[in-house]
Formats: structure tokens, sequence, C-alpha cells
């Protein structure tokens, strides 16, 4: 599944559309703890997690992460979003919960 | 070739620190080291730009990219770590709280720089500072 395919999907928002691409989601990631998320997360991954900050941008820039997905409508920080939207890393919300997105993912083939 | 930046990190700045790491990996690209080696790098330069803002009062990340081997050394002023070896070991942190619930502060930073590095050297003195080498051989 392509990055800019998930918006065909009304559970998805994407909270920055000018940073979607045709980037294919090569596999999937989730966790919280940032430097654990850094040290095993693949690129080209959609990462999920619950942190909000504009942290986040830089791990998923370093690692070379498709798109970050947030669960549960966890309110996203102004400054994350235009970071994110600068560096070309699409976010999207969901209401959907970290289990469900992976599960959801699991289910469109992604590994 | 022969190439080196220095870049400030400032205490206490979480807005900003990544920027160095973000710029060091842009710089290797274009020297043409491979994707999986600048990675390493630039965990192990992000690691140190978050320790450097999170526990230090402030500090420098120096890099040096050379024939072979590209150095990262992360210097700063203090306060310095009490037990390195402590501070070394997998979940030993002394990170606030407010800095845990950011997701950092889990007593992985160093571990995470010393894995992904070929050579890693620490040294530390209270109340002086603390010193990190990290080399990555090409």
């Amino acid at each position: 599944m392509k990055v800019n395919e998930l918006t065909q999907y009304p559970e998805f928002t994407c909270v920055n559309e000018s940073a979607l691409s045709d980037k294919e989601i090569e596999c999937g990631y989730v966790g919280d703890l940032l430097s654990w998320v850094m040290g095993n997360a693949d690129a080209g991954c959609a990462w999920v997690t619950i942190q909000t900050h504009v942290n986040i941008v830089a791990v998923a820039v370093l690692v070379e992460m498709s798109c970050i997905i947030i669960p549960e409508l966890a309110e996203l920080e102004e400054e994350t979003v235009v970071k994110a939207t600068e560096e070309g890393i699409p976010i999207f919300q969901t209401p959907k919960n970290a289990f469900e997105i992976c599960a959801w993912l699991g289910a469109q083939g992604i590994k | 070739m022969g190439y080196n930046m220095t870049f400030d990190v400032e205490s206490g700045d979480f807005a900003t620190a990544g920027q160095a790491s973000r710029k060091i990996k842009k710089k290797l690209q274009d020297l043409g080291i491979s994707s999986k080696i600048i990675r390493r790098i630039a965990i192990a330069g992000y690691e140190g730009e978050m320790n450097l803002a999170i526990h230090s009062d402030g500090g420098q990340i120096l890099l040096d990219a050379e024939p072979g081997v590209i150095t990262l050394r992360l210097e700063d002023t203090g306060p310095g770590i009490g037990n390195v070896d402590l501070a070394m070991t997998e979940g030993w942190s002394t990170a606030s709280d407010s800095v845990r619930e950011m997701g950092f502060g889990a007593g992985m930073g160093l571990p995470n720089m010393r894995n992904n590095a070929d050579g890693f050297e620490i040294t530390s003195r209270p109340g002086v500072g603390t010193k990190i080498k990290m080399t990555f051989d090409l």
C-alpha cells in the first residue's frame, strides 16, 4: 500500500496532505519510547505512536519512515504538524487504537 | 576527502534537537556514504543531541569525515556523570518525569550510541563535563 492510498479510508485523516506521496508503506512499527523506536524500526515503516510532540518528526526523518499514525485521535501539537510538513512526513490521525491500527494494516497485507 | 562540521546544542532545547543529526545525515548522503552506515550515525547523533539537550548545560557535536572513518564527538561543559558504568546500563536514567513523558529518558541513549558505533569512548568528570567519541568504519 502506498502512503497516499491511506486517505481513501475515512477512518484515517491526514493532517498534512501536502506531505503525501506515493511512497510505499513497507512495514509497520508501534512504540512510544523514541530511543527504542529509533534503534529498531525499519525504513519505510508506518509508525504508530501516541507521542505527539515535535521530536517524533526527527525520529521519522532519521529512520526514513513512510508515515506516522496517531491513534485514538490524540491531539497533535501544531509545531509537530508544521515540522512534519516541512520534512515531508505525512501524519494520520484515526479513532482506532494502536492495536486496531496494527491489525488493520496487517489485514491490508502490510507485514 | 576530509570534512568537518560543528553544531551547538543548547540545554533544554528539545524542539530543535535533531537538526544537527539531520544536517549530518544530509552531508553524509552528499558524500556518498552507504545508507546503512548513515542510519547508524544518524541514530547515534540524535541520541547524543537529545542527551545534550536533556542532561547537559549545553555542548557541541563535532563531525569529522575522513577516508575510511567517520568520527562523531559530543562535548559538554557539565554537569558530568557521577558513575559512567551505571549511566551505560540499559534502563538506568536520571531524566525528569516531563522528559520521560515525551518518550525519552528510558535509559537507552548511551547504550544505543555504543551499539551503533564501531568505536565508543566516554570520559566524564562531575563538575567539568562529559566527552564522548564515536567512530564509524566505512
